[in-house]
């Protein structure tokens, strides 16, 4: 296959960045979508370029580390993969391809196509954990009996990775998918219900300190989330904020 | 309590519980503005005594003009810090892979309304505003004695160009609820194994309700 790429290249945080035009040739389509990201590095590397910076570490879509924003979706057109399991047999000989970072304020770009996702880590640490005294006479998860429905529904929450998607899909750059997830996968568990008033005021204000957008329900994050996280966990995750607001 | 009313999910329950609201609102308009095409005496009856009920005027109304102006001014206030949460653009966007266009555009469909609301309280409102509360006239009497709702009606859709507008206007309304009905449940917190049954209601609505009105406006055009 020919391609043409349109990447997004920006040498820096600072520096404003623009689209450049790549042409690629003989890309084999059973090349992973990072595959032919590398053979155009090394197309770059060789003429002495500056090669394409992305995000990527597992390459299975279990670490959340890729993300890329493929022909105006977050990672591509395939639904329930990250861009390291799309393949470039889901395009067309002759296609122009246009590959830019995440976008939102809350998701600065470093350099390229590698974006600074630590808001999420910031909005974890406000409240996406539960809190467990180390002091010997801690009590075996398994010992307190969670039904079969909420563990379940638990565990489809807990799957997010993390990587953005939601937010690069949304018209508004909204997060709420990511963090709906986050306070539903402990708001579930009798473990998380202790601090569950606390967890979810505490993380839903990190995510509007982070300058994310607000959610209108377009639905596009469930659409274009590799794991497939339900918006449910928005309905929850309003309930659990409303509750927790008469209570404080 | 007060701080959390600032935040993102408390103003998305305010938009969606204004919405609510505003759809019940259209219900009820629907239904009397319906009466005038079978029976101009009940419409007559109907609108003298919304027109002069103390109730309906002082506290319904009130109310539901502060509804309205919530709805729109929160809409756009959100509009706007949803734009700048994404200063940079991307050159390429495909919200049609993804969502409804009625989902994304809902400032357009919404801002539509406006206009058609403007115009719409214009002809109808400040009228009857004016004769009631500014001239104090209660009796809701044209000069020949008669209930003066009903002609008031007519009247105004003689001209194709009103026709069009409202039929236009109604249009959009339609679109602004096929997302925006449903969408306040999830708001909310409402989303279980009867939301499929629930958005079928609410497409429902949101297409019955403003064809209905595009009914009336034709048919007093067409006689």
């Amino acid at each position: 296959m020919n391609l043409t790429l349109k990447i997004w290249r920006q040498s820096d945080a600072d520096k404003k960045g623009k689209i450049v035009d790549y042409k690629i040739n003989d890309v084999s389509p059973d090349m992973s979508f990072l595959d032919m990201l590398d053979m155009l590095n090394e197309q770059l590397n060789n003429k002495g370029e500056e090669p394409v910076a992305f995000d990527h570490d597992c390459r299975e879509g279990i670490c959340g580390s890729c993300s890329l924003q493929i022909n105006g979706e977050p990672h591509g057109p395939d639904r329930l993969i990250t861009t390291c399991q799309l393949h470039m047999r889901t395009f067309k000989d002759g296609d122009t391809i246009f590959i830019e970072p995440f976008r939102a304020n809350a998701f600065p770009v470093i350099k390229d196509l590698v974006v600074d996702r630590s808001s999420f880590d910031r909005i974890q640490h406000a409240g996406g954990f539960i809190s467990v005294n180390t002091s010997g006479n801690t009590i075996d998860a398994n010992a307190i009996p969670v039904n079969k429905h909420d563990a379940d529904t638990a565990f489809d929450a807990a799957t997010c990775i993390g990587c953005g998607a939601c937010v690069a899909a949304c018209k508004n750059a909204s997060a709420m998918l990511f963090v709906s997830a986050k306070v539903s996968q402990f708001a579930l568990l009798p473990q998380g219900r202790v601090e569950a008033t606390d967890r979810v005021m505490n993380m839903v204000r990190q995510m509007d300190e982070e300058g994310f957008g607000n959610c209108t329900n377009t639905g596009a994050c469930e659409i274009e989330c590799p794991k497939g996280i339900s918006l449910e966990n928005i309905a929850r995750m309003n309930r659990e904020y409303l509750s927790a607001s008469m209570k404080g | 309590m007060s701080g959390t009313l600032k935040s993102s999910i408390a103003k998305k329950v305010a938009m969606a519980l204004s919405g609510l609201f505003l759809v019940i609102f259209l219900a009820q308009h629907f239904f009397i503005n319906f009466t005038s095409v079978f029976s101009a005496d009940t419409f007559n009856e109907l609108s003298h005594f919304m027109g002069t009920n103390p109730v309906v005027q002082y506290v319904a109304q009130p109310i539901l003009i502060f509804g309205v102006l919530f709805h729109f001014i929160m809409g756009f206030v959100l509009e706007i810090q949803n734009r700048n949460a994404r200063k940079i653009a991307y050159a390429k966007y495909n919200g049609g892979a993804n969502s409804t266009w009625m989902s994304r555009n809902m400032i357009y469909s919404g801002g539509f309304i406006l206009i058609f609301l403007v115009i719409h309280f214009i002809d109808f409102w400040v009228p009857e505003i004016s004769i009631k509360f500014i001239e104090g006239d209660m009796s809701g009497l044209d000069a020949a004695g008669n209930y003066r709702y009903y002609d008031h009606v007519v009247h105004a859709f003689e001209p194709l160009w009103r026709t069009a507008l409202y039929v236009v206007g109604f249009v959009f309304l339609a679109l602004h609820l096929l997302h925006g009905f449903q969408s306040s449940f999830q708001s909310v917190g409402f989303n279980n194994k009867y939301s499929k049954a629930l958005k079928g209601f609410t497409t429902a609505y949101a297409i019955i309700i403003p064809l209905g009105f595009i009914f009336i406006a034709l048919y007093h055009h067409l006689n």
